[in-house]
Formats: C-alpha cells, structure tokens, sequence
C-alpha cells in the first residue's frame, strides 16, 4: 500500500492541515508521499521532507498549477494514481475543488471529510451536519479521501529526510484561470486552527459593533469567527463562517456571543473542547451545547469581560 | 445557451435528523422533505439568466424516488421551462448522479450546468467536480458571484482564506454556494402554470448508465453527545470557571 497525500501549503510552508491528513495517512498505513502542487512552491518542499514517516516529496511547480487550478492540478493527480491505493487531500477549499474531480477521472468514488479511520478501506464521516456519524467501507481500488483536519492531531513537522522528486510533466488544459484574489489579512490565528475563538452572530447588531469583538480576541490571542447570519447582513468578510457549509473548527476554547446555535452553525463547533455561550435569551439552543452559559446583554457582557481578563 | 440545472429531494434543513434505533440508517419516515437549499439557489440563478436574456431555455433534473417530482415542480414553479426526473429507487452515490448527468449533458448540449455546492443530507460536496470531470468541462466551485459572457463566465469563489475570481471557459459546470442570490417564492399563479409544463421521466438505463456502489454503508449513529453544561451568573463567575474549572485561560 502507498498513499499519495496531496499537500496544502501557502507556497512557504506546510499548512497544519496537511500535518493533520499525516496522521490519517499514517493510520492507514503504507509509505507516505508528500505532492507539493503549485506555483512558486518549490520553498515547501524542504520543509516538507522534514516530516517523520514521509517517504518522498514529490513537487510540481509550473504557472498551470497556480492558485491549484482544479482541472489542471486533477489531471496532473491522475497520472500519477496508478503508484497508489489511496489518495489523500485535507477538506479545504483546493481539496474539496479538485479531490472529487481526481476521483471522477479515475472513476471511483470518493469519501468526502473522514473524521477517523476505522481500516485501510472503512471511515467514518458526518452526515446531516453532523447530526448522523457514518461508517462507509471504500469497494473502489484506489480511495480517493478528504480529511476533516480537527479530526486529527497533527503530525510532527521536524525529524524526517525524505528524498525530493521534481515532476516535469505539466498537465494545462486551458480551461479556467485566475482572474483576481482577495484575501483576508489578519494578525490573528487562523480559524481552524485557533486554540481559542470568539464568534459572534446577527445580535451583534451591526459591523461597528462585531468590532467589539476584535478587542476580547486579542486580549485572549483568538481568531474570531462567525454565523451565516452575521456574514450575511455584512458584518464580516465570507472566510469568517463556520458551520456546516463553512469552516469546522474545535479550539480549546470556543466564546459564542449573540449566535442562537443553529444546527448548521454547531455543525462546526460542537466538537470545541470548552463551548461558551453569551445571549439574553435564555432558551437559545447555544446553551444546550455550552459548558458555560450566560444569559446577558451582549453590550454589558462583553466589554466587562474583557475588562476582567 | 441551454441551462441544466440539478435540484434534489433532501429532508427539510429546519428538520433535526434521527438516526434509526438499529443503527442501518437515518429515519425519513414522515420527515418533511424539500428541495436541497443550495439547488433553489441553482435554480435561482438560472432563471435570472434567461430573464436577463443570457439563458434560452432552462432544464431541470433531478434523480431519485418519484416524488422527487415534488422538487422539479418547485424549480418549474421559480421559473425552469421543463423537467427530467431519473426515477431510481436505488442508493445513487455522487459518480452515479454524475455518469447520468454526463449523459444528459451529451443530449443537451448545454453552455453551464448548474448545481449546487453540497446535499445538506450526505454533505459530500463532489458531484459538481465529477460532472465536470466526465464531461471534460471546466469547473467553478464553490461561487457566489457570476458573470457570463459568450465564450466564458466569471465566478467569484468563495475559499478558505477570502475570495477568488476566475474566469471559466465554456461550457461549466458551476457549484453555488448560499450567498450568490436570494430565490423567490414561487407566486401562487406560477406554481398552476408549473404543472402545466413539461416533466418527463426517464430511467438510469434509458441513458446505459449502470448503477454500481463505490461504498458500502456499515453503519449511523448519533454524534457523541456533550455534557450538559451550566449557567453562570455573571461575568465574574465565568472568568473564574474558564480558569479554575475549565483551565483554558
Ligand atoms: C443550507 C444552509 C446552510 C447553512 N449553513 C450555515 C453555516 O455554515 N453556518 C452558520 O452559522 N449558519 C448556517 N446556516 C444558517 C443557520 O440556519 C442560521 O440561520 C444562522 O446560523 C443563524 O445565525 P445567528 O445565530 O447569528 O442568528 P440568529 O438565529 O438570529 O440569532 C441571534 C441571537 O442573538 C441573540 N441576541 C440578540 N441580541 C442580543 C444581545 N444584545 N445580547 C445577547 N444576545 C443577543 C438572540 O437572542 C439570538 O439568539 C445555514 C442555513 C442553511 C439553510
Ligand atoms: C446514511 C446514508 C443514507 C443514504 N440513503 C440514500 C437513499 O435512501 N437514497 C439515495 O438515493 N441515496 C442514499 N444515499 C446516498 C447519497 O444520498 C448519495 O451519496 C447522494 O445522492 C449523492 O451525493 P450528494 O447528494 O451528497 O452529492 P453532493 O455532491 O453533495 O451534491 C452536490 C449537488 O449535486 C446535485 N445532486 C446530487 N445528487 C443529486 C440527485 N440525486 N438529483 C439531482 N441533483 C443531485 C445537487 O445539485 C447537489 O446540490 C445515502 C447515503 C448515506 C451516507
């Protein structure tokens, strides 16, 4: 067995959600090899040979692969599948893009998000956002696999040497290409791998006020996060989301103020170690999944916290 | 252009599934079913490209049991010109759907296909991608922004770390998420005229599609439940617990 496990990285470095799909890998057992796909990327790959238990980096660094342009970075996977039994990608955004892709080309299922690995060919994944856990065996040769990255510790980074193969096939199809990016830039941890954060939802009221939350999170060195809801009326950018069709995240430490607990919403946090919970109504669901409740005014709450922290 | 639009029967999203006590399955038994969310939104923006004068013709399908027409008269009912229900009583995983889709698409010959980004039942967020693969086409996942001209369309996607513009040859397959439009009620008078207009039932075998099972489903259970927690009475108290109880900070 040998497991081709699709890197997510920023062109620098290893994003923790690859070092996360390490440690599925390695429950599946087999060698390990790391691709690094994109463009600019080559940096990664040292720091990728570094990781214990990886067998051989593999890089393909061309301009077709920038921003991992999904029809092209599928068509360079496919060739690539024969070597393997099961291909691996953590759920981000490029996964979930050109993952299911892989799949079809190679015509096999895929199993979308694990959240354990039971045996080489059996998972178990959420389904109904999250309300259900199923476990479904793989019957395709090769297993094309996402990975729910808070499902996983990650892997170690430092201590391994594997060897560093550069790929000189280019696979561009032409069919789609990068028009502009708009990233959000932040001092603060990124969400899905915050150890604590503060959320907040549509009782915030407005965008001026969410500020508010900006200051108890750098007091506490969280990310801050949000619901549709807020997202939708504007008060933050889109990558704030977390829920069933946005992030999943599970801090340490997880600080929901004026959010209600919609399933979709705790599809993403209820696996938060610590879940708080700030609403001036006292049957808001959030509190049948916090560990601490408050039934307050958000506006007196927060700031005295902050205050008393 | 012709626009395919996919919309599928799913348990109604304000319903709190139940999985069944012999751990086979989720209960469906008289649960409320609907079109899935992100397909009204599919749906939606369909209909604005044929009202904008972008869209000749919008088609929408749906594979599934017969009832599913419930879901193809709500899509006919915002607006969709006629209908195709794949009627198959069988567990169609996400390659099935797309091997069928591949085929109607091939008869079709439309210059988007439209779905949307995840079934809020299975959340396997795949058969778009899978469509795109088998058809060769070019793919834009994820978009809550659209802008289509004749050889290309535009997508805004929404990813991990913001927003991303691409431009898409045509034909695509696009995947919407939930920002890109607000759907409409259907008007009582369209939802009369909806049953008027044209919905064919074909089968899995009308397009030499085998359904074959690339998983097999061993078991549903509930998620771990959490402990009930507490209600704290003031701030004072909370700090107190987060660092003497919980130890987080
Ligand atoms: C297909 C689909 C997918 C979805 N995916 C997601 C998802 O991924 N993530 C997500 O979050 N949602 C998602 N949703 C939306 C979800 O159903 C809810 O609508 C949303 O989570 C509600 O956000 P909210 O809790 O901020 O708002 P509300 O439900 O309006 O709650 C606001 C809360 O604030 C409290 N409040 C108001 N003022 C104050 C105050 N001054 N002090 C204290 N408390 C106050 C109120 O008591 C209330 O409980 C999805 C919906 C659909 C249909
Ligand atoms: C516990 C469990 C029980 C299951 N029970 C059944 C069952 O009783 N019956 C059954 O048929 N399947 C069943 N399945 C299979 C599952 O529903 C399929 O995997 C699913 O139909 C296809 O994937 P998806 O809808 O999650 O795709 P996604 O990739 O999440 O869907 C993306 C988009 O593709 C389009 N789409 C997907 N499927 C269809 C469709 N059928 N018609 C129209 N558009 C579609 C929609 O636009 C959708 O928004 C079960 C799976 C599990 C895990």
């Amino acid at each position: 067995m040998a497991i081709l496990l699709i890197a997510e990285h920023d062109n620098a470095a290893l994003k923790s959600a690859t070092l996360s799909t390490v440690t599925a890998a390695t429950q599946i057992g087999g060698d390990i090899d790391l691709l690094i796909v994109g463009s600019g990327c080559t940096a990664v790959a040292d720091s990728a040979a570094k990781v214990p238990g990886v067998r051989k980096v593999l890089v393909a660094d061309n301009a077709a692969y920038d921003h991992e342009i999904a029809e092209n970075v599928a068509d360079l996977i496919k060739g690539l599948a024969s070597d393997y039994s099961h291909i691996l990608s953590p759920a981000t955004t490029n996964g979930k893009n050109f993952m299911p892709r892989v799949a079809a080309l190679l015509d096999v299922g895929q199993i979308s998000e694990i959240m354990s690995v039971e045996s080489a060919d059996t998972f178990k994944r959420p389904i109904y956002a999250g309300n259900a856990i199923a476990t479904v065996q793989s019957l395709d040769a090769i297993k094309v696999i996402t990975v729910r990255g808070t499902s996983f510790d990650p892997a170690a980074a430092e201590g391994g040497s594997a060897s560093i193969e550069t790929l000189s096939q280019v696979s561009d199809t032409g069919l789609s290409r990068l028009v502009s990016e708009e990233l959000a830039k932040s001092d603060r941890p990124e969400l899905t791998t915050a150890k604590v954060i503060v959320a907040g939802g549509r009782g915030m009221g407005d965008k001026a006020h969410f500020e508010m939350l900006d200051t108890l999170a750098d007091k506490l060195g969280a990310a801050v996060g949000a619901t549709r809801a807020a997202v939708d009326a504007g008060f933050v950018p889109n990558d704030y989301q977390i829920g069933q069709t946005g992030k999943v995240v599970a801090p340490e430490l997880y600080i929901g103020v004026g959010l209600s607990g919609a399933i979709q919403h705790l599809a993403g946090m209820k696996d938060s170690k610590v879940i708080v919970a700030i609403n001036k109504d006292e049957d808001a669901p959030i509190f049948q999944v916090a560990d601490y409740g408050l039934v307050a005014d958000l506006f007196e709450a927060v700031p005295e916290l902050e205050k008393a922290l | 252009m012709k626009v395919l639009v996919t919309v599928k029967r799913v348990i109604d999203y304000n319903v709190k599934v139940r999985v069944k006590s012999d751990n086979t399955d989720v209960d469906l038994k008289n649960v409320k079913m609907a079109v899935n969310p992100f397909c009204e939104i599919a749906v939606e923006q369909a209909v604005r490209l044929k009202e904008a004068g972008k869209a000749s013709e919008v088609i929408v399908v749906s594979m599934g049991p017969q009832n599913a027409q419930e879901q193809l008269r709500t899509a006919l009912a915002m607006g969709a010109d006629r209908a195709i229900l794949v009627q198959s009583d069988d567990v169609l995983e996400s390659l099935s759907v797309a091997k069928i889709l591949a085929k109607i698409v091939e008869e079709e010959q439309p210059g988007l296909v439209i779905m949307g980004k995840q079934s809020i039942d299975t959340d396997n967020n795949q058969t778009g991608q899978m469509l795109a693969a088998l058809t060769g086409m070019s793919q834009g996942t994820f978009i809550s922004g659209l802008e289509v001209s004749d050889t290309e369309a535009q997508v805004v996607r929404e990813i991990d770390g913001g927003l991303q513009t691409l431009a898409v040859k045509l034909p695509a397959v696009l995947t919407v998420d939930l920002r890109l439009n607000e759907p409409r009620y259907a008007s009582l008078p369209n939802i009369m005229k909806a049953k008027k207009k044209p919905l064919e039932t074909k089968s899995p075998a009308d397009y030499g599609v085998e359904i074959k099972a690339n998983t097999r489903l061993l078991k549903v259970e509930p998620p771990a439940e959490r402990q009930a927690g507490i209600k704290v009475a003031n701030v004072a108290e909370l700090v107190e617990k987060l660092k003497n109880e919980a130890k987080v900070i």
